[in-house]
């Protein structure tokens, strides 16, 4: 473990977070923009520090089906990072990225979920691209991981390792518009150790 | 009028009969029910983390296995439960994400494992379990009958 604790990650912590989200969800929306071949409106980026007991009414319940596309973070920082789309939203965007060809019924075909693997990934990694910019730091999105279930399973993995530190989860909650409005969350978890070469390679004193 | 209480994530409480105790989405975390067999006196703990002691930040003692069930024991034990007479059934402990690289990922194993060593100490014995494998459970325990139910997506709805 790190000699770093919750109670040295004050504020400066969840700021830099914050304004990474931003810039992050912006990069990984012109990529999802570019891949569909239409523009697509971001509404501002709702930054949220949950309690714990909170997380699953933030996002229509605990039991609200989702998608979730998972990450490990590896490079100079290490971490993890997960974007979760609603079922309903996650279909709409799978149909719109096979042209209409997808199933539709409620349920996933394997083309779909593929489809919507390399969806996770090419945000994602437009995502972390504007963050290793940004920060100057080579960071390298390992293979994604997808699943559909529960919100409140799928979340317990980041609330997890953000339980190590604290009792709280950021999530950087990102809606986006073409005909529909989608809702499209982004979290982003960096290892404590990643936080403090984070906060170095912006300048700021840890 | 019997009515479902809630417990949240790294959350515990302690349940009477006829009254059930539910908690949403387990995923990595498990769900620790326990109940005195001869009073009825039931509770859940949701608990995310396998051990308090390695650690720095651990206000919180239902986040953790150890700590958990420790103090779920206690405050059944002001409703009457006598430790010798309480059981257990567990369920969660699930890895939602198959990754090689991110080791800590099989949380959802340890956290198991933590749970049954701990109850294990406490001479607690573990009835019936539904754990691990790649999927989130939701969870209601019912302290007058020990049913445990499990749901999850996709599959039929199950008592253990």
């Amino acid at each position: 473990m790190s000699d770093l604790s919750l109670s040295d990650v004050t504020q400066n912590y969840y700021d830099v977070l914050k304004e990474i989200g931003n810039i992050g969800a912006g990069n990984a929306m012109t990529a999802l923009s570019q891949m569909l071949g239409c523009k697509i409106d971001m509404g501002v980026p709702q930054v949220d520090l949950l309690d714990f007991s909170d997380v699953g009414t933030a996002i229509g319940g605990e039991e609200q089906i989702m998608v979730g596309v998972f990450l490990g973070v590896e490079g100079d920082i290490t971490g993890s990072m997960l974007f979760l789309v609603e079922q309903k939203s996650a279909k709409y965007l799978i149909n719109k990225v096979m042209m209409g060809m997808g199933d539709p019924g409620e349920e996933f075909t394997e083309m779909e979920l593929s489809a919507m693997q390399e969806v996770g990934n090419i945000i994602t990694g437009a995502y972390l691209n504007s963050l290793s910019t940004l920060t100057n730091l080579k960071i390298y999105p390992s293979p994604p991981a997808l699943t559909v279930d529960m919100a409140g399973a799928i979340l317990s993995v980041p609330a997890i390792e953000f339980g190590i530190y604290g009792d709280q989860i950021l999530m950087i909650q990102s809606k986006f518009f073409d005909e529909v409005q989608i809702d499209g969350y982004f979290i982003l978890v960096p290892d404590v150790e990643s936080y403090k070469k984070i906060l170095t390679s912006l300048g700021l004193p840890v | 009028m019997s009515e479902i209480i809630k417990v949240g994530m790294a959350d515990l409480k302690t349940c009477l009969p006829p009254n059930g105790i539910t908690t949403l989405g387990l995923g990595s975390c498990v769900g620790i029910a326990l109940r005195d067999k001869n009073n009825k006196v039931g509770g859940l703990a949701h608990i995310m983390l396998p051990d308090s002691t390695v650690i720095a930040n651990q206000t919180n003692v239902a986040k953790f296995a150890d700590t958990g069930i420790v103090e779920l024991l206690k405050q059944m034990e002001k409703f009457g439960a006598v430790r010798r007479n309480v059981v257990a059934k567990i369920a969660g402990g699930a890895t939602m994400f198959a990754l090689s690289s991110r080791t800590n990922l099989n949380v959802g194993e340890r956290n198991v494992e933590a749970v049954k060593a701990k109850l294990k100490e406490l001479g607690i014995p573990i009835l019936a379990e539904d754990t691990g494998l790649n999927f989130g459970r939701t969870v209601v325990f019912y302290p007058e009958t020990g049913d445990y139910v499990i749901k999850a997506v996709g599959k039929p709805e199950k008592v253990i």
